[in-house]
């Protein structure tokens, strides 16, 4: 490799350059390598600067969304003056502020199907971090398509894993992938609700780091990548374990009889469409308009929230809370002459408590708030937090 | 006893015990033996047939079942048994 470093470059990457195994060499595959990262969220902040500061040449950065306020609690990418502005903007001027004699390539769009093949094409490597199963299947299967090492982690409350997908040794060995991990994915009823959700905002840091360390390891050459592993750690007790991830004959991509030579709808394949067109079609609805119209006029009606009471300390709008879980308990609670609005932090559970309701007790006076607390939030009281 | 590690995920449905202590003989008894302490797990961890979900992983010690006797893996007196389920990030 003929890549020159300049004075200030040398300088920069000096404690990489005097380890010995490293050295100059590893810094040159760095600065001609390429990584896509997938996301740049609690994962893909970590990522992004470690790969930024370390001196990898060509980094992308994919993400549709704009920066939060609650990004902030764990995307230590991103400032309060970010808030608003979209992701890749504002991580493609941090990174470059950080190391200026790297390229950053932004794809302010969300990845699918449709475009996955050509944005990952470019690349070497690519850092999955992702937030939810459609796109971590997609990830996974455009990498074994386009053969790409795939460093995947992912995260949950106090939950990590880490792995490398699809990496081929010195020897010519062909490691596992996720779907040899995990064939299928959690239907949606048994995916956490965000009454269940949440991540502790140092984790994605150590997962995401974890993460910057395998792509450098991949690239480099240097150490032995967690190919055939899955790193696991339980932040809460601190234990960690390692386990072994084997080859499947039965994976449909690359096993004995593939059977996905080219990607495929994936939010069909996780389920969700089938659970939307349910859910928002099975229950009389209420927008957040009428509700207020309801309380300005001082109608009677009753209201109720079915979210667990640590969200109700977040933000309520006076609902009498009966959450889900115990939903059935409160049914002599409820009102069966009146309207009675139901809600919950967007729409889904509240829409669940009531089909609950109606096909166990015979309620047929209840309607679901459309959008949940977080409309409400949006459209009528700015004052309410929005979680 | 064989021990069994529950992952957060599940916890909800463990009394947020993270682990759970069986005399089984195979990891079938173990699982068997926790979802009749706590049944708000067993529609997680095992199909309408009664097999293991393929989204979620059983392992013992570092090795998936699979590649050893799938269920009917022995366990011993001090044989660590994992559930690891699959998890995604924070995206509802």
């Amino acid at each position: 490799m003929s890549t020159d470093f300049s004075k200030a470059e040398l300088e920069r990457y000096s404690r990489h350059l005097i380890i010995p195994e490293f050295n100059i060499e590893g810094q040159r595959k760095l600065k001609n390598a390429k990584v896509l990262v997938i996301g740049s969220g609690g994962l893909g902040s970590p990522l992004l600067l470690y790969l930024a500061a370390a001196g990898v040449g060509t980094l992308g950065i994919v993400d549709f969304d704009v920066v939060d306020e609650s990004n902030l609690q764990r995307q230590v990418l991103f400032s309060v003056e970010d808030v608003g502005k979209p992701k890749v903007e504002a991580a493609a001027k941090r990174i470059q502020s950080l190391n200026p004699h790297i390229t950053v390539n932004t794809y302010n769009t969300q990845f699918t199907s449709q475009n996955a093949k050509e944005i990952v094409a470019d690349y070497d490597i690519v850092a999955d971090g992702t937030d939810n199963f459609p796109t971590r299947y997609l990830v996974n299967d455009v990498c074994v398509l386009l053969d790409k090492v795939n460093v995947y982690g992912s995260i949950f409350r106090f939950d990590g894993q880490v792995s490398v997908f699809n990496f081929v040794d010195e020897k010519g060995n062909r490691g596992p992938n996720y779907r040899d991990l995990f064939p299928s994915p959690p239907p949606p009823g048994l995916v956490p609700s965000c009454a269940e959700g949440g991540v502790i905002g140092v984790l994605p840091g150590i997962i995401g780091s974890l993460q910057a360390n395998e792509v450098i390891k991949v690239i480099s050459g240097v150490g032995e990548p967690l190919s055939g592993r899955l790193f696991l750690l339980d932040a809460a007790t601190f234990e960690t374990r390692t386990m072994k991830v084997k080859r499947s004959a039965s994976n449909p991509l690359n096993g004995e009889n593939p059977s996905i030579t080219e990607l495929i709808d994936y939010e069909q394949f996780c389920g969700l469409k089938v659970t939307e067109k349910q859910e928002s079609l099975d229950v009389k609805e209420i927008d957040v308009h009428a509700l207020r119209s309801l309380k300005d006029n001082e109608e009677s009606f009753q209201l109720i929230d079915v979210r667990e009471p640590y969200e109700y300390a977040i933000a309520n709008i006076a609902g009498e809370l009966m959450p889900l879980n115990s939903i059935e308990d409160f049914a002599a609670r409820i009102d069966r002459t009146k309207k009675v609005v139901v809600h919950c932090r967007s729409g889904v559970r509240s829409a669940k408590a009531i089909k609950k309701l109606e096909d166990g007790f015979g309620f047929d006076n209840l309607y679901n708030l459309t959008g949940g607390i977080r409309a409400w939030a949006k459209e009528i009281d700015e004052e309410v937090a929005l979680y | 006893m064989a021990t069994l590690l529950i992952p957060t995920p599940l916890r909800k449905f463990t009394n947020n015990e993270a682990r759970f202590q069986s005399a089984g003989g195979s990891v079938k008894s173990v699982i068997n033996d926790l979802i009749t302490t706590f049944d708000g797990l067993k529609p997680h961890l095992l199909d309408g047939d009664g097999n293991i979900r393929s989204f979620v992983k059983v392992y013992l010690e570092d090795e998936d079942i699979q590649s050893l006797d799938n269920e009917q893996t022995e366990v011993n007196q001090d044989s660590i048994i994992s559930i690891i389920p699959a998890i995604a990030g924070g995206a509802i």
